[in-house]
């Protein structure tokens, strides 16, 4: 039977880079549409008309949106490499941690980057506090999934690239291997993965894009 | 070997009322901790230390948080009755977008209708919580139940809300059965159902309970 996967994207989306990652590990063949954000197409306002967002998985012309529920639609749709765990408790801790990432981490270390002062002190103390659940939840594992690259490992992965980012833009240190040891080789180990390397959207852009999105962000803060 | 199912929670929160729901419907026996959110107990801050929120099941000493994460443990544990999530993985998909739809827009719109001192909040919020409520009635159509002919996962999301809707409507002063009869409608079939009637709460207690916050805040 045909399958036809489209995944409708941004080159520098974070959530759609988690979808890339999935597709691949399962070897799943798909098209990729990139969207303008600026500029949304037809289409993904008819395949997301509730958050109008990317990434969104077209699978046989039938629309899945939100990146964690795209991940589940694919582990459950292809059985290979699975990225989850087979058990129910393990299945929810990964599940937590997936959203524990999306709801604390990725906005400390993103609060971090764009804010100044005090603010920025703040959401220092608050990434630390955030880092040293994961840094525990990493004892005696090389992934957070194990052995192998799994779900969480997905939904944390953008960290692995971001953080140096950030770090770079902005001059401050986030992730200090003595504090966070196991937490930092995580991030050199699945950035140096394969698959993983080989999908990092092109760093010097990256650069560029987000250095635009503090200096906007400054501007807009010292004139308001 | 007996299952041991214990509860924390807090009586008003509608996120701690999804996890009754679901026990209730698979016909769970558990015991329930009552938490007073502002003396946290050791055994919560013990179960739950990095969100140190309710609710907490504690299945077989083995902590699970999150409201929609232990619905969906519950559901899988004890599958062979009243199955929440459907099978088909698209329609799975299709549940875990609303329940996230719900997660994500409805509390947090909502707070600026019975919390926020700010006018304009208070307006925007009212808004908005009405557009998401349209959006979710547009989404049951003529179904009976978010989850087709059966009651489920979106189901249960979104009926612990509906004891906070007199408080929303009080405070936001305006009539969700004017704007979504059909939500209406669909809420008082869900409590036609034992599991929803005996998990949630009264909503003259809710009304009771968000006017002695506010009090307390100062905002009343």
């Amino acid at each position: 039977m045909g399958e036809e996967v489209k995944l409708f994207r941004t080159w520098s989306s974070p959530f759609a880079l988690r979808i890339v990652w999935a597709l691949k590990i399962k070897g799943i063949e798909y098209e990729t549409v990139f969207e303008d954000l600026s500029n949304k197409s037809p289409l993904l306002l008819q395949y997301n008309p509730v958050h109008k967002k990317v990434p969104i998985l077209v699978h046989n012309g039938r629309p899945i949106a939100e990146s964690l529920v795209i991940l589940e639609y694919i582990d459950e749709t292809w059985k290979q490499g699975p990225l989850l765990p087979k058990d129910p408790y393990e299945r929810a801790m990964a599940r937590f941690w997936a959203k524990f990432g999306d709801d604390k981490v990725l906005t400390s270390i993103w609060s971090v980057f764009i804010k100044q002062g005090k603010e920025q002190e703040e959401a220092l103390v608050a990434t630390m506090e955030n880092l040293k659940f994961l840094e525990e939840e990493m004892k005696g594992k090389k992934f957070f999934g194990g052995e192998r690259i799994g779900y969480v490992d997905l939904a944390l992965g953008c960290l692995a690239n971001l953080i140096s980012i950030f770090e770079e833009i902005v001059g401050l240190k986030i992730v200090d291997e003595e504090k966070l040891p196991l937490f930092y080789s995580w991030m050199q180990n699945f950035a140096e993965a394969p698959i993983i390397r080989d999908n990092w959207p092109p760093r010097d852009k990256m650069i560029v894009k987000f250095q635009a999105l503090l200096d906007a962000a400054i501007a807009s803060s010292s004139s308001s | 070997m007996a299952d041991e199912i214990v509860l924390l929670s807090g009586w008003p929160s509608m996120f701690g009322m999804r996890v009754r729901v679901a026990l209730a419907e698979k016909g769970l026996k558990y015991e329930y901790r009552e938490e007073d959110l502002r003396n946290k107990s050791p055994l919560l801050l013990n179960m739950n230390p990095v969100h140190k929120k309710i609710p907490v099941l504690i299945h077989n000493g083995k902590p699970i948080s999150e409201s929609m994460i232990i619905v969906e443990y519950i559901d899988g544990v004890w599958n062979h009755k009243s199955p929440l999530l459907p099978t088909d993985p698209y329609q799975r998909a299709q549940a875990r977008f609303w329940a996230d739809y719900v997660d994500k827009k409805l509390y947090d719109i909502g707070k600026k209708i019975i919390w926020s001192t700010k006018e304009e909040d208070h307006e925007t919020g009212k808004k908005e919580f009405i557009e998401c409520l349209k959006l979710l009635e547009r989404e049951l159509g003529d179904n009976p139940y978010f989850g087709g002919e059966n009651f489920g996962f979106v189901d249960v999301s979104l009926v612990t809300f509906s004891c906070w809707f007199h408080t929303y409507e009080s405070y936001g002063n305006f009539s969700i059965e004017t704007e979504c009869p059909k939500l209406i409608a669909w809420a008082k079939r869900c409590l036609e159902k034992e599991s929803v009637s005996s998990s949630l709460a009264d909503p003259h207690k809710i009304h009771d309970y968000a006017s002695g916050v506010r009090k307390r805040l100062g905002i009343e």
